[in-house]
């Protein structure tokens, strides 16, 4: 019997594997239309802002704030449950998109996880490919 | 075609009495006896129905919905988003009424969520198919948690309490403790302590993901029920008086940079349904709000204009949402609701079928003399994708 494993995505679906393709060089990758500059995530064919197709790929710096957050206690999934108590949020990046992640390395999370945290991406790899997960930065900066 | 205030009505309901059918039955056959029944209900039978409105959950589709019934109908819609697909049907039925493609509406739903053990809440969510799910499901995000997200923003940005929050949780079971389907759900379901609760019961109960505690999470139970909506004339020959359905509306919001998870989708959708109605927030008597979770009604009652963004927690306090406190705000799911009484997975359909009760005199916890129901579900994840359907009731 194998481990059970955290949920992998589906390198290969076409919207979303230009992005996973940036994991591999540890790479946060978010869309950009270049005829009206909206910010286009989760990826997409065609732009959201005007009616144009012509989409360019940008890297994130990692940098982030934690836009809200809830401590999972109890999970019946087969990895989870092993992982719990732990941390998931959504992650507003410097850059404007906005993605759901866990947030690891906080001791405490009760009293030391909140709203508006400032958090760096941190990868967990998978063979070629890494998950992008965040730590508090200030953490980082100890 | 314009939509008038008298156009269609519920005329008959039927709400499935057992949430454990200890894998007995399956949920078409849930679907089919709530169907005679609230076709019963209302004095038509199965020949009267040329519309049919069903989510296509449970083993039929739009395909075989018809065929197992045995009906003949030239109306038929599939409408699923998620636990407000009833909203959505409601609304639909009343258009295809008012346009004269129908007379007779029949809403159907079943499922066996409770026999099938299915972990909703907390299982995890699967793959589905949609590309963001690509980029989401290694979080282990649980659907609570989800929930528990938006809680955790509203606390942060508008200072609201897990007390405040636990007020929703204590004014539904006050309500179901004096529905018997409800009180004999939880003992089915095995609940602990089956009793009115007090707000220190709630917060003090176990945390299954911060901030929301276990007695702010809805049961998951088996069940199903039925809605018949028929044209004015045949309306006014029904058992029952009719409830008008006096104004809907309908709208999806999604996971995006920059949105705000302490609002809902119901920003839209309310009022549109309260201006279609030329009613109020201020004028219900009942408000049956999808109650997967306290922050859910919480955010909805602010989205649909009973209280200022941000203020739901101060207006909640003191029971103002208990059934017997006229005067002070709208009865709050006075069947017990999803906290309560039942949950099967969508209960969306519920929430017509307990503000139909109330307007016809025949609930539980019967607000006196109770002329207007707002019926508001939310589908999918409140924060994440969801529906947002209202549907504004008023009595003969």
């Amino acid at each position: 019997m194998s481990e059970p494993t955290r949920p992998l995505p589906n390198f290969q679906e076409s919207d979303t594997a230009p992005f996973w393709e940036g994991t591999m060089d540890r790479q946060l990758r978010f869309q950009r239309c270049n005829d009206c500059d909206t910010v286009i995530f989760h990826p997409r064919r065609h732009c959201v802002g005007c009616l144009g197709q012509d989409l360019s790929w940008h890297d994130a710096s990692g940098k982030g704030t934690v836009y809200s957050y809830s401590i999972v206690r109890q999970s019946y999934h087969p990895f989870f449950r092993q992982h719990v108590p732990y941390v998931v949020a959504w992650v507003d990046l410097d850059e404007g998109p906005r993605l759901l992640s866990n947030v690891v390395g906080i001791e405490d999370p009760s009293t030391d996880a909140h709203c508006g945290m400032a958090v760096r991406v941190e990868w967990e790899p998978h063979g070629e490919y890494a998950i992008p997960l965040f730590r508090p930065l200030e953490k980082l900066a100890k | 075609m314009s939509v008038k205030q008298r156009d269609a009505a519920i005329v008959g309901v039927h709400e499935f009495p057992s949430r454990d059918v200890e894998g007995e039955l399956s949920p078409l056959h849930i679907k089919a006896e709530s169907a005679s029944k609230a076709l019963a209900d209302a004095g038509l039978t199965w020949s009267d129905v040329d519309g049919i409105y069903d989510a296509g959950e449970g083993g039929a589709s739009g395909l075989t919905i018809a065929e197992y019934f045995g009906l003949s109908p030239t109306v038929i819609d599939t409408t699923n988003v998620g636990g407000s697909s009833y909203q959505f049907h409601a609304a639909h039925a009343r258009r295809a009424i008012a346009a004269g493609k129908a007379r007779v509406a029949l809403l159907t739903y079943g499922s066996t969520a409770h026999s099938n053990v299915s972990r909703i809440g907390t299982g995890g969510r699967g793959m589905g198919g949609y590309p963001a799910d690509n980029l989401e499901s290694f979080a282990g995000l649980t659907l609570i948690a989800n929930y528990a997200m938006c809680a955790h923003r509203h606390m942060f940005e508008f200072g609201t309490t897990s007390e405040q929050l636990a007020e929703i949780s204590v004014a539904t079971r006050c309500h179901a403790m004096r529905n018997p389907d409800a009180v004999r759900a939880m003992e089915d379901l095995e609940f602990l302590d089956i009793r009115e609760t007090t707000i220190d019961d709630v917060v003090n109960s176990r945390m299954i993901a911060d901030p929301l505690h276990l007695l702010e999470c809805c049961m998951i139970s088996d069940g199903g029920g039925a809605v018949v909506i028929a044209a004015p004339d045949v309306a006014r020959d029904c058992r029952h008086k009719p409830v008008w359905i006096l104004g809907t509306g309908e709208a999806t919001k999604y996971p995006a940079g920059g949105a705000d998870i302490t609002s809902s989708a119901a920003v839209q959708s309310g009022p549109i349904g309260f201006g279609e109605a030329g009613v109020g927030p201020d004028e219900m008597d009942v408000a049956m709000i999808y109650d997967s979770f306290s922050i859910t009604v919480l955010t909805i009652l602010e989205d649909l204009g009973f209280c200022p963004k941000g203020e739901g927690g101060r207006w909640v306090e003191g029971g103002r949402l208990r059934f017997d406190r006229p005067g002070e705000g709208p009865a709050l799911n006075t069947d017990g609701g999803g906290l309560s009484s039942n949950h099967p997975g969508m209960r969306g359909i519920f929430l017509l079928i307990e503000a139909a009760r109330q307007l016809r005199g025949e609930s539980t916890a019967q607000v006196e003399g109770a002329k207007l129901a707002v019926a508001h579900g939310n589908g999918g994840m409140l924060g994440s994708r969801h529906s947002a359907g209202t549907v504004v009731l008023g009595g003969d």
